[in-house]
């Protein structure tokens, strides 16, 4: 039996003990993981340093930050979540208990990504925790360091049966997908989405797929430029270009090609100063795959702006590109690194066939004071989601759910999504032994007359919220007329 | 062929004419005609197909569809409308919502057993949703299949809403195709295939299953009432419904009560012979009859157990004492056989059934409200409906579904228009105050990140129910003490018209 197989027997025997299931139990294990990023911090910020070259400042705002605002919201959240939710009645079911109960799957398999190991690993735990599963998580073997520092110090902080680490590269990853979970949360590109859904396929586990494409980003010519492309450079250049949300590439008219560049330009050294390489805020690229892919992206486009490279220390400086169209290679695939090519449209309609003519994109960034274009493009397009005048922030606010659509992605998380989405709500019409006539309507010997009062029951729209107010104005009335009466 | 089609629905769904609410209404509303005007020939395909009686097909299908088109008629506007989400103090001055949109061409694979409600009901759904979708009717209710393919095209967008009708091969050639959703309903065997087919192309998928839904009689609960309801759920189109309670538990004790009352209802219902009874079904076809004969061979019925080949009819049969391990209670039965399995109490059902695949419904006899909430917590399914029968599935606000082996996904009302929606999120921000965001850029150092920490941590930035609450106190007794304020003054002032009490004071 392989290590996996242990595992994952015996995670569904954690879970078939019930303990996960109780609130407290739920909560305490949430403030567990609020300790661990707390205690751990500084083995979580040497980690990412040693494997993104990201520096502690970085690691606190866009991994840290964000998972201790999704557990604080879970905690306080969780009884509200996990309660009964009434739902509106009908004529049949007037004096039943009529409501949605959500309930754990089970075990849930939780695969990471890279390139965020720590948000984007943790945070579907924080839903699978909640929602009262268990999981068995798999860190990516690529951000080596981090996976290291999960493997090794989760489990002295959560139920380590409950929630085991399982670390390991793409053998181990295929020997769990050949078990059975109650739901597999993948995060990682689209290429290897489609595998994990087809092993999903064999156990019918649902599953939840964040997965990546080229999100185009239009900048309208009318626009603050300067500050446009400020936004968006923070947001190509972060993590150097390795963020799922990136804008991948520029959309915007020719007569303002030349203004983008500039100020991006200029953004890049007020960020990274003239020497990106020195930049204590400018990281690397993951591997050595990783790097020689990005490089040969850059075949056949103009080197606008950067394109120095270094091999040894895995560093692409941040680059513009101009003079792509959309049959550059550069264009073939999500570029999920620091080059920014710049294609030149003639308006937001071409735009929108130049977007439309491609995968739907996780998400789509519009750079516009003008509404009714914002509102053009959201209508004329599909994405994930969509952002105007700003990059990456939406995935901050957790009210909001984040996912992709088609090739970018199936379901969706973030705060009360992820309980939801890693939860089975179960419909629950409570009824009692008695009023058995109004049943005889759907009995056999069927006759017309039986029917007839069916469809009446059955078709009669009943607003129990109308009927109410209308009871309680009849009561106020006759209140009204016995107490004139009674003077 | 199926290629063309496909072809054809995503170029008219391209071209944007299913987009506009004006149009869903008026196609929602073609579809309500259709089963209103052709009412007499769907009777008749689905007496020739199930053997179904004249008063079933309303009351089993019809009304269910009409239903859910008034539902999506009447609220449509609301379920379309983009949806407000709740703002912190970073996106307080911006537009944030969720905007439902189309997913694209939907392909929809019927069943046979409900071969227009479970047909029908997901393509409402994707009309209210702005989809296009290929319907691809079950081929074993072949006269209803037939006659969806004839009348559909009649009533609806021809180009937006294609019928393919055929068998295996057909269905096989429609998957390889790529699809934005995938709504099938029928077997778990079946379901995997799709699904497998729909990873292929990264399409989500809604399936519902089936699996064997069991159903628990508590001793002290009226059994006589328990019984008349699980006769009729157990029995109505000869058990092909999936959600049939497949199976009962209960006490040795009160196995021959509910023998008995079972035999008396059948009796009430279909008469000494159920075989001339109208309202008595048939099975669909051979395969499935020769499969529900095999599964009772080596058992003798307590009440049933005659058939009749050439009819495909079973009778309503009821078998007691049944093994749990035995290959009744492998497979889903699916037919008009109703084992009755033995269990020691509650616990021992609760045991039985979490021993086994989650079932697309549980049901529950029983009076003690902590006993059925013990029960409910303590197991898992889809649904559960207490002290009936799949009643749950006639309220359009229940979501229906299963999990696990019993599907993935659900519909019914407004649950299907966002099934088979993308919900996108929407942040609408302003190219302004841009100072907000300095703390955010490079190059970073303590005093940026210690500035967007406390920004992000402020409890004003948290807008949960207590934020809220000490917002409204402190915004009340802010408004109180500014009162006070002004009648101190006021009196103060000597002001002897603050109210007519102070003059009567100071007389």
């Amino acid at each position: 039996m392989s290590r996996e197989q242990v595992v994952v027997e015996q995670t569904r025997r954690a879970f078939q003990t019930g303990r996960s299931r109780p609130l407290n139990f739920r909560i305490q294990q949430l403030k567990k993981l609020q300790s661990f990023l707390q205690e751990r911090q500084k083995d979580i910020v040497d980690a990412q340093k040693k494997d993104l070259s990201k520096n502690k400042y970085v690691t606190e705002l866009f991994e840290m930050l964000i998972l201790e605002a999704e557990l604080k919201l879970a905690i306080s959240r969780l009884a509200e979540w996990a309660a009964p939710r009434p739902v509106e009645k009908n004529l049949l079911t007037l004096t039943d208990e009529v409501y949605i109960w959500p309930e754990p799957l089970g075990v849930v398999l939780i695969i990471g990504p890279w390139n965020y190991p720590w948000c984007l690993t943790l945070l579907p735990l924080v839903g699978a925790i909640a929602a009262g599963n268990a999981a068995i998580i798999k860190p990516s073997e690529i951000s080596l360091n981090s996976s290291k520092v999960m493997e090794e110090h989760l489990p002295q902080y959560l139920d380590k049966d409950l929630y085991p680490v399982v670390a390991g590269g793409v053998p181990e990853t295929q020997e769990l997908l050949k078990h059975k979970f109650d739901h597999i949360f993948y995060t990682g590109s689209t290429t290897v989405g489609k595998l994990v859904m087809e092993a999903a396929a064999r156990h019918l586990t649902p599953v939840t797929l964040e997965l990546g494409g080229k999100s185009p980003c239009y900048i309208d010519k009318n626009c603050d430029i300067a500050t446009a492309c400020r936004r968006i450079t923070w947001g190509k250049f972060l993590n150097c270009g390795q963020t799922c949300i990136a804008p991948d590439y520029i959309l915007c008219e020719s007569v303002i090609q030349s203004r983008v560049l500039e100020e991006i330009k200029k953004c890049i050294k007020e960020f990274y100063t003239d020497n990106p390489k020195a930049s204590d805020d400018y990281g690397c690229i993951i591997n050595q795959r990783h790097f020689k892919r990005i490089v040969s992206l850059m075949e056949g486009s103009t080197v606008a702006f950067g394109g120095d490279v270094d091999e040894s220390q895995r560093y692409i400086g941040p680059t513009v590109l101009k003079g792509v169209t959309g049959e550059s290679r550069v264009m073939e695939e999500e570029i999920f690194g620091p080059l920014l090519p710049i294609i030149t449209v003639d308006g937001v309609e071409d735009a929108i066939q130049f977007i439309n003519n491609r995968e739907k994109p996780l998400v789509l960034y519009v750079f516009s004071h003008d509404t009714k274009l914002i509102k053009r493009m959201i209508a004329g397009t599909s994405s994930g989601a969509v952002l105007a005048n700003d990059c990456i922030s939406h995935f901050v606010d957790s009210a909001l759910p984040f996912g992709g659509v088609g090739y970018s992605g199936m379901g969706r998380y973030r705060g009360r999504h992820s309980f939801d989405q890693l939860s089975n709500l179960r419909s629950c019409l409570i009824k009692q032994l008695n009023l058995e006539v109004v049943n005889s309507m759907r009995y056999p010997p069927h006759t017309g007359r039986r029917l007839a009062w069916a469809q009446f029951f059955l078709l009669t729209q009943i607003n129990v919220r109308r009927v109410g107010y209308v009871l309680i104005m009849l009561a106020g009335l006759t209140a009204f007329v016995v107490q004139k009466y009674l003077r | 062929m199926a290629r063309q089609t496909l072809e054809r629905a995503r170029e008219a769904f391209v071209s944007g004419r299913a987009r506009p609410l004006e149009f869903r209404l008026q196609q929602l509303h073609a579809l309500q005609r259709m089963l209103t005007e052709k009412e007499t020939e769907i009777s008749t395909a689905l007496k020739q197909d199930l053997n179904r009686s004249q008063y079933d097909t309303p009351l089993l299908e019809l009304i269910g569809i009409e239903n859910e088109i008034k539902l999506a008629i009447e609220k449509l506007s609301d379920w379309a409308a983009p949806r407000p989400v709740q703002k912190n103090l970073l996106t307080i001055s911006d537009e944030v919502y969720i905007q439902p949109e189309p997913l694209g061409v939907v392909l929809i694979i019927g069943a046979w057993n409900y071969p227009w409600a479970l047909t029908l009901l997901p393509l409402v759904g994707a009309i209210a949703a702005g989809n296009a979708a290929v319907v691809k009717p079950s081929e074993l209710s072949e006269c209803s299949s037939l006659l969806l393919r004839a009348l559909l095209p009649r009533y609806l967008d021809k180009d937006l809403y294609p019928v393919v009708t055929g068998g295996v091969p057909e269905t096989q050639e429609l998957l390889r195709l790529r699809f934005d959703h995938i709504f099938y309903t029928g077997s778990s065997t079946v379901g995997k295939l799709v699904m497998e087919a729909a990873a292929r192309h990264l399409t989500p998928v809604t399936l519902e299953l089936g699996g064997k839904s069991p159903c628990y009689i508590d001793k002290n609960c009226d059994i006589r009432i328990a019984c008349r309801r699980i006769t009729w759920g157990k029995f109505v189109n000869c058990g092909q419904t999936c959600i049939a309670p497949d199976y009962i538990l209960c006490e040795p004790c009160i196995q021959g009560q509910v023998v008995e009352c079972i035999r008396q209802t059948l009796l009430e219902f279909y008469g000494a012979d159920p075989k001339c009874s109208a309202d008595y079904g048939r099975i669909v076809n051979q395969r499935h009859f020769n499969r529900i004969m095999s599964l009772m061979e080596g058992y003798t019925p307590v009440v049933g157990g005659q058939s009749d080949s050439s009819q495909c009819y079973i009778a309503p049969t009821v078998l007691k004492d049944v093994p749990p391990h035995s290959r009744l209670m492998q497979e889903e039965i699916f037919g008009p056989v109703l084992p009755i399995v033995a269990v020691s109490d509650m616990d021992d059902a609760i045991q039985f059934i979490n021993e086994r695949e989650k079932p697309l419904a549980l049901y529950i006899f029983c009076s003690d409200k902590k006993a059925v909430k013990r029960m409910i917590e303590e197991t898992t399914s889809g649904g559960v409906t207490v002290n009936d029968v799949m009643m749950h599935y006639t309220l359009s606000s229940l979501p229906f579904g299963g999990v696990g082996q019993s599907g993935t996904g659900c519909y019914h009302g407004k649950h299907t228009f966002d099934q088979l929606s993308h919900h996108r999120a929407c942040l609408v921000r302003s190219l302004n105050m841009e100072r907000v965001n300095t703390a955010r850029y490079p190059p970073q150092d303590r005093r940026r990140a210690r500035r967007v920490r406390m920004a992000l941590k402020s409890p004003l930035i948290d807008t949960s129910k207590r934020t809220l609450i000490w917002a409204i106190v402190a915004t009340i007794l802010g408004v109180c003490l500014f009162i006070a304020l002004l009648v101190i003054l006021l009196m103060a002032a000597g002001l002897n018209c603050t109210c007519w009490y102070w003059r009567g004071f100071y007389n």
